[in-house]
């Protein structure tokens, strides 16, 4: 294909949202309703949710994240306590079985994004890629709402 | 003899059931009863804590009595619950519409190494125009956490940062100062709006209780 074509296509697909869809090294796992708050400034660290399905017929392993957009991207998960506090601890590997999906979401998991390169610029986005520790890395391209965002389509 | 043995059980018996009653309305609705923090936070008019609002100005918790109130503890520094608790706190407020205008909503620091006047200007300008910001030192902070019943905690993150634990419900007060309930994280949002009308209806109900 003639890079011409490329950066059509590039183009068209941008507006109608890369974002909510793997860029995808494995077609079983599908990546969906991806955002992230914007910063203030980069000292502060930042937080990514997304939805992330296994469509295939074996088990798969999330083990990392990567992002140029941070130098300690990780799983994270908030828990409140009964007497109402919330804590945040880091996860290690996510199983997820066959057909199940893994949602990250306010007040539960998050890919906390420590140690940022640039702040995170409302309306921007930026590439992050998960890990799985047999079937390769997927890419998903996740788009910055605002800092008062609740979810993907605020 | 008979009799008085029969009288005895009789008393014992009574007396149980009575211990009985007594233990279960001491657990349930007695001074033993269970609170959201295991503690029920004072009345602000019985709490002492000077801080110091995104402002500049100073407050405590007599600026608060007089209006309804509704207080988060909380750090600009954290990703995940506080701004998902501000922006729940900036629905809630549209969803009231003008009435939100009666209401003190104040969001503390439990951070205020990093989270000075500034920094909480800044951040809560984010959110709905109605939500204060207050800092102050550590002591005085953690006076104000003790007076609502809550904790918190520095806790060291692999980075060589560190991040902090807290109570992150919601409280709400009634214009006296009275504590009302909370807004946990957990329980359903919807719950919320009604509750907080519940604070701003107390005072209306007063002398009928
Ligand atoms: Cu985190």
């Amino acid at each position: 294909m003639k890079p011409h074509r490329i950066a059509l296509l590039v183009a068209l697909a941008l507006p109608f949202g890369i974002a909510t869809s793997a860029l995808a090294d494995s077609d079983d796992i599908v990546v969906e309703n991806a955002w992230a708050r914007a910063s203030i400034g980069t000292s502060r660290p930042g937080a990514v949710y997304m939805e992330i399905r296994n469509k295939g017929d074996e088990p798969v392993t999330l083990t990392g994240l990567q992002t140029d957009l941070a130098m300690m991207p990780k799983i994270h998960r908030t828990a409140t306590d009964e007497q109402g506090v919330s804590s945040m601890s880091p996860v290690g590997e996510i199983v997820i079985a066959p057909g199940e999906t893994v949602a990250l979401e306010p007040g539960g998991l998050h890919a906390m994004l420590m140690q940022l390169q640039r702040p995170m610029e409302e309306s921007e986005s930026f590439l992050l890629t998960l890990t799985f520790s047999d079937r390769g890395e997927t890419t998903v391209e996740v788009p910055i709402l605002g800092i008062a965002a609740r979810g993907p389509e605020d | 003899m008979e009799r008085r043995s029969v009288l005895g059980y009789g008393a014992a018996a009574l007396g149980a059931l009575g211990l009985a009653l007594f233990v279960g309305w001491w657990q349930v609705d007695g001074p033993g009863g269970p609170e959201p923090d295991g503690r029920r936070p004072l009345p602000l008019t019985a709490m002492e804590f000077d801080l110091t609002d995104h402002q500049g100005r100073p407050v405590g918790p007599d600026t608060l009595v007089g209006s309804p109130t509704l207080i988060f503890f909380g750090f600009t520094y954290c990703p995940d619950v506080c701004p998902t608790t501000l922006a729940d706190i900036s629905g809630w407020l549209d969803a009231l519409g003008e009435d939100a205008e009666q209401l003190n909503v104040v969001f503390i620091t439990v951070d205020p190494e990093r989270d000075n006047v500034e920094a909480m200007a800044e951040y809560i300008g984010y959110f709905h125009p109605a939500i204060r910001g207050w800092t102050g030192t550590e002591q005085q902070i953690a006076l104000a956490v003790e007076g609502f019943r809550a904790t918190y905690e520095k806790v060291q993150t692999d980075g060589g940062d560190y991040t902090m634990n807290h109570t992150a419900s919601v409280f709400l007060f009634d214009a006296e100062g009275r504590f009302v309930t909370t807004i946990d994280y957990h329980e359903p949002r919807d719950f919320a709006v009604p509750k907080i009308r519940r604070a701003m209806n107390e005072e209306k109900t007063e002398g009928a209780t």
